[in-house]
C-alpha cells in the first residue's frame, strides 16, 4: 500500500545545527491493517509518520503510494493526495476553535469544492455512527475530551481516506476512552481502511487490535514485530 | 467549473466566520480602513463637487468676455467701441455689459451689483442673491438702502430673492436697471464694464478670439474655457496638494495592515496550521485570505465612501472645513450637488485597497505556506 | 507638470508593478541557477513555497495593469479641457509624444502578465513543473517592460503643461500654443468593416475551430495565438474607423475612448471588456501550444489551449454580435 525506500530527513540543512531525524529507513504498509511506531521521543516517529502521511517530503529517499512514485511531488499535487487518501488525527486533536463540531468536521471537504449540502450529509451520518449527534452544534471548546476526540475521527474521515494517520491519539484520554478508541479502529480497518498511529502507550502497543508495530530508535528502524503471526 | 465556484464559497464563508470570531481585531482594522477612505473620499468628493459647481456655473456664461485694457488695467468700454467689433463670423450675440462691486459697510461685505440683460428690472428696484437675503433679513417687497460712492442714499424695493440652487455665483449678487445703475455709481452714459460675446460653434471660439485682438488690439478676450482649464488645473492642484499631505496618513495604513497581517495571532498561526494539516493547499489559504482582504477592503470602501458622502453633501464638510477653509474663498453655505464619477472612485480605490493589497501580499503568503506538518512537531 | 490624484495614483501603480517585479528577480535568477524538483532539500521546498508568492506578484501586476489603464484613459480625458483643442482622451494623449506610448506599453505588460498567468496555471497543472525554467525567464524580462511603462507615463505627466491663465485676472491669449490634433486618423468606412468583418470572422472561426477539433495541432494553436493580436486590432481600428462613429452618430469623431463615458451609456464596455478578454484568451491560447511537445504537457497544453481558445472564439463573437449591434441601432448614415 505504501512504501518507503531509504527515506532521510534532515532538519536545518546546511547549518551549523544541521540534524538528520531519519537515517534511511524501509517500510512496507500493508492495507487493512492497523499499524504502530513506537519510540521514546526523539526517536523520529512523528517525523516518519508526516512522510507517511504526504504532510512533509523527505529529503532523501523514495515514497510510493500504490506503485506510484510521489516522493519528488510538489505540495500541490501531494495535498491533492493526502486530501483524497489520508485522514489525520492529532494528539491535541487540532480543532479550530469557535466552530461548531459540525463545522470542524467538514472543513477538509472545502478545498474539494463538495457542495456543502453534501459534506453535510455525510457529516451526519459520521457523527451518528460516533453517537454524538446531539452535540452537533455544540462550539469544540466546550467538549469533552473524548467528544472531542470523536469529532476528530470524523473530521479525518470525512473525505473518506483509505489511510488513517494518528499521532499519539490515546496521550490525552483516559484508560475507558483509550479503549473505546482501539474499538473504533479495530471497526475502521475491518472496513478495509489502513490504519497508521504513532504511540508509546502500551495500552495502545500491547493491544490485540494492533497488527504490526515498527520500533524506532534515534531515526532507524530497529524491529517489526507482526501480531498475527507472534 | 461548478466545483471552483462551490470551492470558492466554502471559502469565503469560512473566513466571513473567522472574521466574525475575531471581532476586535477585524473591527480595529475596519475603523482604521474606513477612516482613510473617509478621510481622502471627502477631500476628493469636497474638491470635485467644487470644480462641478464652477463648470456649471461657468456653463450659463458667455463663449467670450472682452475687456478694454489701458496701460494693462481693466478699463471702461468707450462708446463705439461694440461697434467697431461689428459683425464677425460665428458671433451669435454681442452685448455690452455692466456690472461692479459695491462694499457695504453696515455688513462689512462685498456685493456685485450687475444689469441683468437676459430680463428687465424696473428702476427703482432690485433682486438681490440669498446671502443678502440672510444677512440683512430681506425678503420680497422690503425696502433697503444703499450710500453710493458718491455720498447720497439710494433705496431700493426688493421684488426677488434670486434661487439657492445657484447661490455659489449669486449670493452677493444685486440686480439693478441700467437707469438705477448709471445713477447709483456715476457711470459715464454710453460706456461699458465689458462685452460678452456668444459663440455657438466652439471650434471657432478660438478664431473669434483671434480676430478680436487683431480688430482691436487694446482688448483683452477672455475664453470661458481658458477659465475652466484655470479651474480645473486650480482644483486638481489642490486637491493634489491635499493628497501628498495625506500621503502619509496613507504610509502610516499600510504599515498598520502590513503588521496586522504579519502580527498573526497564535491562535490564527494554529488555525492556518491545522488547515494546512488536514488538506487544504497553500493556494486554497492564499484564496482564502485574498477574501478575507476583499471582504473588508469593500465593507471600508463603502462605509467609508457613504459616510464621506454624507459629510459632503449632507454636513456641509463639517469636520474638514477648518483645515481647508483657507482655500474655501466661495460662501460657507451652499449646498453642492451631489455627483459622483468613475475616474473619482478609481483614484480613490487605487489609493486606499492597492497599499493594503500590497501591504498584505508577503504576511499572506508567509502564513499561507506554513509547512503541513507544523501541527505534528508543536 | 500637472499635479493632481489620478497622476499620483498612475505613477504609484506603475511604481508599485516595478518595484515588485525588480524584487521577485533575485528569486527568480535563483529558481533558474537551483530548482532541482527531485530534490527534497530544505533550499528547493523553500523555492517551491517562493512560487506562489511570484503568482500572487504578477496577479497583482495584472489587476494592477487593468485598473492602471482604465485610470489613464479616464484621466486622460479629464485632463482634455486643460489643453487647447483636446475634446477628448485622444487630444489629451496627443497632448506630448508620451502619451500613446504610454498607453500602448501598458498593454503590452497586461497581455504578457496575462499569458504568463496562464502558462504558470498551466505549468502547475503537471505534476513535474516543466515550464519553471520559462516562467522565470519570463518574468525577468517582464521587469524591463515595467520600468518603461513607468518612464513612458512619468515623461507623459512631467511634460504636460495646461494651458491655464496664468496671471491673477489676467489673461494670457495662448495663441502661440499648438493645438494638439484631437481626433485618431482613421481608415475610410467602408474599406475598415470589410477588414474588420474579414478579420474577426476568421479569428472567430479559427478559434472555434481550435476549441472544437480533435487534434489540437499546435500551428492551429499558433493561428490562433496570430489571429487574436490581428483581431485584436482590426476590433480597435474598427471601433476607431466606423463603429464609434455610429455610436456618437457624428461623422466625424472618431475617439475610442469617450465610448466609455457616461454620456454614452457605457457602452463602450460592452465592447472593451469581450475584446480584451477574447485577445488575452486567444493570446494565450497560442502561447500554451508552444508547450505541448513536453512529455508531462503532452495531454495538458492542448485542453488548457483549446479552452481559452473557446473563451477567444466566444468573447470575439460577442464583440462582433455588441458592434454590429450598435452600428444597426444607430440613426447615423455611413454608407449609402
Amino acid at each position: 500500500m505504501l512504501e518507503l525506500a531509504n527515506i532521510r530527513k534532515a532538519f536545518n540543512q546546511g547549518q551549523h545545527n544541521e540534524y538528520w531525524a531519519l537515517k534511511g529507513i524501509d517500510i512496507d504498509i500493508p492495507p487493512a491493517q492497523v499499524n504502530v511506531l513506537k519510540g521514546p521521543s526523539g526517536s523520529g516517529k512523528t517525523t516518519l509518520l508526516t512522510i507517511l502521511g504526504c504532510l512533509a517530503r523527505p529529503t532523501e529517499g523514495r515514497v510510493r503510494l500504490k506503485g506510484e512514485d510521489i516522493s519528488g511531488l510538489p505540495e500541490r499535487f501531494l495535498t491533492e493526495i493526502r486530501r483524497s487518501t489520508f485522514g489525520f488525527i492529532f494528539q491535541q486533536f487540532n480543532l479550530v476553535r469557535g466552530l461548531s463540531a459540525v463545522e470542524n468536521i467538514i472543513l477538509p471537504g472545502y478545498p474539494t469544492g463538495t457542495p456543502r449540502g453534501r459534506l453535510l450529509e455525510r457529516a451526519e451520518a459520521l457523527l451518528a455512527e460516533m453517537q454524538l449527534s446531539h452535540r452537533r452544534d455544540a462550539k469544540v471548546e466546550w467538549l469533552s475530551g473524548g467528544e472531542q476526540q470523536r469529532v476528530a475521527i470524523c473530521r479525518a474521515l470525512i473525505n473518506d481516506p483509505e489511510i488513517l494517520i494518528a499521532d499519539e491519539p490515546t496521550a490525552n484520554l483516559d484508560s475507558k476512552l483509550s479503549a473505546e478508541f482501539l474499538v473504533i479502529l479495530q471497526r475502521l480497518a475491518a472496513a478495509g481502511r489502513t490504519v497508521i498511529l504513532t504511540s508509546h502507550d502500551p495500552l495502545v502497543v500491547e493491544s490485540d487490535v494492533v497488527d504490526r508495530v515498527y520500533s524506532l530508535r534515534d531515526g532507524q528502524l530497529i524491529g517489526v514485530q507482526d501480531k498475527a503471526i507472534a | 467549473m461548478n466545483r471552483w465556484i462551490e470551492k470558492q464559497r466554502h471559502l469565503i464563508d469560512f473566513t466571513a466566520n473567522s472574521l466574525a470570531r475575531r471581532k476586535a481585531r477585524s473591527l480595529g482594522l475596519l475603523v482604521v480602513y474606513t477612516l482613510l477612505v473617509f478621510v481622502l473620499a471627502s477631500v476628493s468628493l469636497y474638491t470635485h463637487a467644487l470644480r462641478n459647481e464652477a463648470t456649471r456655473v461657468l456653463a450659463g456664461t458667455p463663449e467670450i468676455v472682452l475687456q478694454r485694457l489701458i496701460a494693462g488695467r481693466h478699463d471702461l468700454i468707450p462708446p463705439g467701441y461694440m461697434d467697431s467689433v461689428g459683425r464677425l463670423r460665428g458671433v451669435q450675440k454681442i452685448e455690452g455689459r455692466l456690472w461692479g462691486y459695491y462694499y457695504d459697510s453696515v455688513m462689512k461685505a462685498n456685493y456685485t451689483f450687475m444689469v441683468p440683460t437676459d430680463r428687465t428690472v424696473a428702476d427703482g428696484e432690485i433682486i438681490v442673491g440669498p446671502a443678502l437675503e440672510r444677512s440683512r433679513g430681506l425678503a420680497a417687497g422690503n425696502g433697503i438702502s444703499f450710500r453710493s460712492y458718491s455720498g447720497e442714499l439710494h433705496t431700493f424695493i426688493i421684488t426677488e430673492v434670486l434661487p439657492h440652487e445657484s447661490e455659489l455665483v449669486s449670493a452677493d449678487l444685486v440686480l439693478m436697471s441700467e437707469a438705477d445703475f448709471r445713477r447709483f455709481f456715476t457711470y459715464p452714459e454710453g460706456q461699458y464694464t465689458d462685452i460678452a460675446l456668444w459663440v455657438a460653434n466652439p471650434r471657432e471660439v478660438r478664431n473669434v478670439g483671434l480676430k478680436l485682438m487683431e480688430k482691436l488690439p487694446d482688448s483683452r478676450p477672455i475664453l470661458r474655457e481658458e477659465v475652466l482649464r484655470t479651474y480645473a488645473s486650480i482644483f486638481d492642484w489642490r486637491e493634489g496638494m491635499m493628497l501628498a499631505l495625506l500621503s502619509a496618513a496613507i504610509l502610516a495604513f499600510g504599515i498598520f495592515a502590513w503588521e496586522k497581517a504579519a502580527g498573526l495571532s497564535a491562535e490564527e498561526k494554529r488555525e492556518i496550521g491545522i488547515l494546512k494539516a488536514i488538506g487544504w493547499e497553500t493556494g486554497d489559504v492564499i484564496a482564502m485570505k485574498f477574501w478575507e482582504g476583499l471582504l473588508i477592503s469593500l465593507l471600508a470602501f463603502l462605509l467609508g465612501y457613504v459616510a464621506a458622502y454624507i459629510h459632503v453633501f449632507h454636513g456641509n464638510f463639517a469636520l474638514l472645513q477648518p483645515v481647508l477653509k483657507g482655500w474655501a474663498v466661495l460662501y460657507p453655505s451652499f449646498s453642492l450637488t451631489p455627483k459622483i464619477d468613475g475616474l473619482q472612485v478609481a483614484t480613490l480605490f487605487l489609493f486606499t485597497v492597492l497599499p493594503y493589497t500590497a501591504a498584505t501580499l508577503v504576511p499572506i503568503w508567509s502564513a499561507a505556506t506554513t509547512d503541513p506538518d507544523t501541527v505534528m512537531r508543536g | 507638470m500637472i499635479f493632481q490624484p489620478a497622476i499620483i495614483a498612475l505613477l504609484l501603480a506603475a511604481g508599485l508593478s516595478l518595484v515588485m517585479l525588480a524584487a521577485a528577480s533575485p528569486f527568480a535568477l535563483q529558481v533558474l541557477r537551483h530548482w532541482d524538483l527531485g530534490s527534497g532539500s530544505e533550499r528547493q521546498l523553500r523555492l517551491e513555497r517562493m512560487t506562489y508568492l511570484f503568482s500572487m506578484l504578477v496577479a497583482l501586476v495584472c489587476g494592477l495593469q487593468l485598473l492602471a489603464t482604465l485610470l489613464f484613459v479616464f484621466n486622460a480625458d479629464k485632463m482634455s479641457v486643460m489643453f487647447v483643442g483636446a475634446m477628448c482622451a485622444v487630444g489629451a494623449l496627443n497632448a506630448n509624444e508620451y502619451g500613446f506610448p504610454a498607453l500602448y506599453a501598458q498593454l503590452v505588460l497586461f497581455f504578457v502578465a496575462t499569458s504568463w498567468l496562464a502558462v504558470n496555471r498551466l505549468d502547475n497543472s503537471a505534476r513535474d513543473y516543466p515550464l519553471i525554467r520559462v516562467k522565470y525567464v519570463l518574468l525577468l524580462t517582464y521587469v524591463p517592460l515595467a520600468a518603461l511603462v513607468l518612464w513612458l507615463q512619468f515623461n507623459y505627466f512631467i511634460r504636460l503643461e495646461a494651458d491655464v491663465i496664468t496671471s491673477c485676472c489676467g489673461s494670457m491669449f495662448s495663441e502661440e500654443a499648438d493645438t494638439v490634433a484631437s481626433e485618431v486618423s482613421a481608415m475610410a468606412p467602408r474599406d475598415a468593416m470589410i477588414l474588420f468583418y474579414a478579420v474577426m470572422s476568421a479569428a472567430i472561426l479559427l478559434a472555434a475551430w481550435h476549441w472544437k477539433s480533435a487534434t489540437r495541432g499546435i500551428w492551429s494553436g499558433l493561428a490562433v495565438g496570430a489571429s487574436a493580436i490581428g483581431a485584436f486590432f482590426a476590433g480597435l481600428m474598427g471601433v476607431v474607423a466606423f463603429v464609434s462613429l455610429y455610436i456618437y452618430e457624428h461623422p466625424n469623431h472618431h475617439c475610442p475612448f469617450c465610448i466609455l463615458k457616461p454620456e454614452y451609456d457605457y457602452q463602450g464596455y460592452a465592447l472593451y471588456v469581450p475584446l480584451f478578454t477574447a485577445a488575452a484568451a486567444g493570446l494565450a491560447a497560442g502561447v500554451l501550444t508552444l508547450f505541448a511537445r513536453r512529455p508531462s504537457l503532452a495531454a495538458l497544453a492542448p485542453r488548457a489551449s483549446a479552452r481559452l481558445a473557446g473563451i477567444a472564439a466566444l468573447g470575439f463573437a460577442l464583440f462582433l454580435a455588441v458592434a454590429s449591434f450598435m452600428v444597426l441601432n444607430s440613426n447615423l448614415i455611413l454608407l449609402d
